[in-house]
């Protein structure tokens, strides 16, 4: 199998490692070999923060190479702008949480805010497919994360890997109550 | 759900996915480790949270946090000598506060053998600078072994082992970021079968251990010839060859950059060979040699500095190779780390004809604004910059030290003009201040940082004299390297401990002017900065709050939160943006109408930020559970 590459991106505090661990025990499960990578350190406090997963025996580096993202997940709008316009390629596919965490500058009203709207425009011209999740009646915004999972399992976005996988992978990495709740809301 | 630390102790041997910093901690539990010690650093945290994951009764070898990598150092030593196996580990700056006594070591008898983890970090991740640490290494007489992957991160720690209980010798085993944190799957051997006790065999004729004067010169002697037996080593598997084809052109590299070399050849137009050093010091000469012989061009593929680049130019010039070796091309070689693109653009400047260039596939790629790192919602040190700004004359020297605080450079706040290394605060602030009647200089320092290495410059700055003020920005732990305790934090990795109060420390030096404040207490921080700075001598500000990342996941631990979310009242708004453009929690967002308004998913409810609004707009108003 060649190479599926997966890139995710989003906000420090937005749970971009859990959703990467998940997805990267759901491939195991799914007996394909897996490699990833996360950031980790000082930019964990508030700055972008990327994980990236590489499925596929072919694979030598943790680090996806120029443009070979199949597909990005974000977590937020501006980070999903920020792939998009820097490694996304053509007939690839985005799927992006609705939700902002402006940056200083677009707080500061010196640079425009990113609407789902816009990603939507973009991702048509440059011949991305953009898929936008928002759960309305979600009740706590950290499972924002398991919300986007559930659309990645609905649209079998990743080769071979299916709902049971996830399921196992979630199992592996939470207990008690928020395995209960995220659960509940990946199957939903 | 198994938990990390239930994994680490599985005693026959499996396979899991784990990160590179994990699997170093089951090497560490197979080859029976002792002693490891430590001060936290990334890209290295995840090795002792890897290790804290264990219950401490459970934990197959004692680990403590040092106060900084030179006690570290010489905690592992001492056990060393005992008979104990130990591991010292820290970031890739680490290593020069370690190196005074570090550099030493190759000189002495390491009987339980003792192993330098070294996180390294090309790409500047995480540090001040891209330091390669290879070249102490060198100086050090430190065999030094570089892994690329999780799976080899294992194996190479147990070659460390052997060759460092084989010669009674130091080994540095030098991991870079993004092996420490890659994550794969990795075969594990099984545990010992039992556990052998702390060792105390300490015999100072195993020695000499002082080596002082003409002591000197044998135990140098002897460092030197344990690094020729193990150049030549006939145990070791210093390199790895693949030879596709058998090419008249080859490449020699290690660590991390091999794996984005092999990238780059999936797409190359003809295989080249390759040469990937486990062992880069001392360098696999015979190994090397033959592979020169066996090639018409090779090149020398080397993140960071060109250190392997300039020994294999050495020994090839003496062996009289035809072979034609091919270096650094220009600066940009030096800087940064070697990922995938790197290296392809690398390749492609060196052998265009074989490695296609690799082009953006999208045209018109629009602009993406910055996000860098900032202080969390409810961070003390916003509120504190917020009120140190408020006291200081534009003409202000400010002086950063490394920590979250460290982010106070950035806009808004812009409190800290320059930042060296751990500590360095109060020396240059006294550099800065002498002879300086008209600008006030404030230095920032960090709690752990203060007892890391920071007590020298404050005991100089009372010894000699000088005029400045020092805030210590203490939130209770060491917070960007992921919470760890320090010796004021009133805990260590085995429970609790005796906390050290900044307080008193100063006292007993003798500082007279000692100030301490609730960092939300802005209008009162900043009248004590006022005063401060207007008096002569060396005057602290303690300004304390705690780390409220820490604060609220503890929280959350023991159950569920109650937050009182702030909103903003846009009746009384008067669009002055102070919270946005001076306070500056990320919380505040602005519409597209130039509203403000809060994100609820960041606002924890703190209200530091209540007392900064003019039109006194902001206020509680909902709840939510967390």
């Amino acid at each position: 199998m060649k190479a599926f590459n997966c890139y995710l991106i989003g906000v420090g505090g937005q749970g971009i490692g859990l959703l990467a661990e998940t997805i990267l025990r759901a491939a195991d499960h799914a007996g394909i070999p897996v490699k990833s990578v996360d950031t980790h350190g000082l930019a964990q406090r508030g700055g972008t923060v990327i994980s990236q997963i590489r499925i596929g025996a072919e694979v030598f580096s943790p680090i996806i190479p120029p443009f070979e993202s199949d597909l990005i997940l974000s977590l937020e709008l501006h980070e999903a702008w920020r792939a998009l316009m820097s490694v996304s390629k053509p007939r690839s596919t985005l799927l992006c949480y609705d939700a902002f965490w402006q940056p200083l500058s677009v707080r500061k009203g010196v640079d425009k805010a990113i609407s789902a709207n816009d990603l939507l425009e973009a991702g048509e011209k440059m011949g991305v497919r953009v898929l936008m999740v928002k759960e309305e009646k979600l009740k706590d915004s950290r499972m924002q994360n398991i919300a986007l999972l559930k659309v990645v399992c609905k649209e079998n976005l990743i080769p071979e890997v299916k709902q049971e996988h996830y399921l196992k992978a979630m199992e592996d990495l939470m207990q008690g109550k928020t395995l209960e709740v995220n659960k509940a809301l990946f199957l939903a | 759900m198994k938990s990390l630390g239930d994994v680490l102790l599985t005693a026959d041997p499996f396979s899991e996915i784990v990160m590179g910093d994990t699997a170093i901690v089951r090497a560490m539990a197979e080859s029976g480790v002792k002693v490891v010690s430590s001060y936290p650093g990334s890209p290295t945290p995840e090795i002792a949270e890897a290790i804290l994951s264990i219950p401490v009764e459970k934990r197959p070898f004692y680990f403590e946090f040092s106060v900084n990598e030179k006690v570290a150092t010489e905690v592992a030593y001492g056990a060393s000598i005992q008979g104990n196996l130990s591991v010292v580990f820290f970031k890739s700056v680490g290593m020069n506060v370690a190196l005074d006594s570090l550099v030493q070591l190759s000189m002495m008898e390491l009987m339980g053998g003792m192993v330098i983890i070294l996180g390294d970090d090309p790409g500047a991740n995480s540090s001040q600078n891209e330091q390669d640490n290879r070249h102490l290494c060198r100086l050090s007489y430190l065999p030094l072994l570089e892994p690329a992957t999780p799976t080899e991160v294992y194996s190479l720690f147990k070659e460390a082992v052997r060759i460092s209980r084989k010669w009674h010798m130091p080994v540095a085993l030098r991991l870079t970021t993004h092996v420490c944190h890659a994550k794969e799957k990795v075969s594990f051997g099984s545990l010992p079968s039992s556990q052998e006790a702390l060792q105390s065999l300490f015999n100072p004729g195993n020695g000499p251990y002082v080596p002082i004067t003409s002591a000197v010169f044998p135990l140098k002697r002897k460092a030197l010839q344990k690094l020729d037996q193990v150049t030549y080593d006939p145990e070791a598997q210093a390199v790895e060859l693949f030879t596709p084809s058998k090419t008249n052109k080859g490449v020699i590299c290690s660590g991390f950059p091999y794996l984005s070399l092999r990238e780059s050849m999936l797409k190359a137009k003809e295989p080249v060979d390759v040469l990937k050093m486990n062992r880069v010091y001392p360098l696999p000469e015979k190994e090397l040699l033959s592979f020169l012989d066996q090639h018409e061009e090779v090149k020398i593929l080397e993140e960071l500095d060109d250190s392997i680049e300039k020994e294999i130019l050495a020994f090839a010039y003496q062996s009289k190779t035809t072979c034609k070796l091919l270096g650094k091309q220009d600066l940009e070689d030096w800087i940064g780390e070697y990922t995938p693109d790197k290296v392809n653009e690398i390749m492609h400047k060196t052998w265009p004809e074989i490695f296609p260039k690799s082009t953006d596939p999208m045209k018109d790629r629009e602009a993406v604004t910055p996000r860098p790192a900032q202080m969390c919602p409810g961070c003390g040190h916003r509120s504190a910059f917020y009120a140190v700004k408020k006291a200081l004359p534009l003409d202000t020297i400010t002086v950063a030290d490394i920590g979250c605080h460290s982010l106070g450079f950035l806009k808004p706040y812009e409190m800290g003009q320059m930042l060296l290394s751990m500590g360095h605060c109060t020396g240059t602030a006294a550099g800065l201040a002498l002879g300086n009647k008209t600008r006030p200089v404030v230095a920032f320092i960090g709690d752990s940082t203060f007892f890391h290495a920071g007590l020298p410059g404050i005991i100089n700055a009372i010894y000699n004299q000088h005029h400045l003020t020092l805030i210590v920005m203490e939130n209770g732990t060491t917070a960007m390297t992921g919470h760890q305790g320090h010796p004021g934090s009133g805990g260590n990795v085995r429970g609790e401990a005796p906390k050290i109060a900044i307080r008193q420390v100063l006292e007993s030096f003798g500082v007279e002017s000692i100030q301490e404040v609730d960092t939300y207490q802005q209008a009162e921080l900043t009248e004590m900065v006022k005063k401060a700075i207007a008096s002569p001598g060396f005057k602290v500000i303690i300004a304390r709050h705690p780390c409220m990342l820490k604060f609220m996941r503890d929280r959350r631990h023991k159950g569920e939160v109650k937050i009182n979310l702030v909103d903003v009242d846009q009746n009384k708004c008067n669009h002055i943006y102070e919270c946005i453009d001076t306070f500056a929690c990320p919380t505040f967002q602005r519409t597209p109408e130039g509203k403000i308004i809060t994100q609820h998913d960041l606002c924890i409810g703190d209200q530091s930020c209540v007392a900064t609004c003019p039109s006194k707009a902001l206020g509680v108003k909902e709840e939510k559970t967390s």
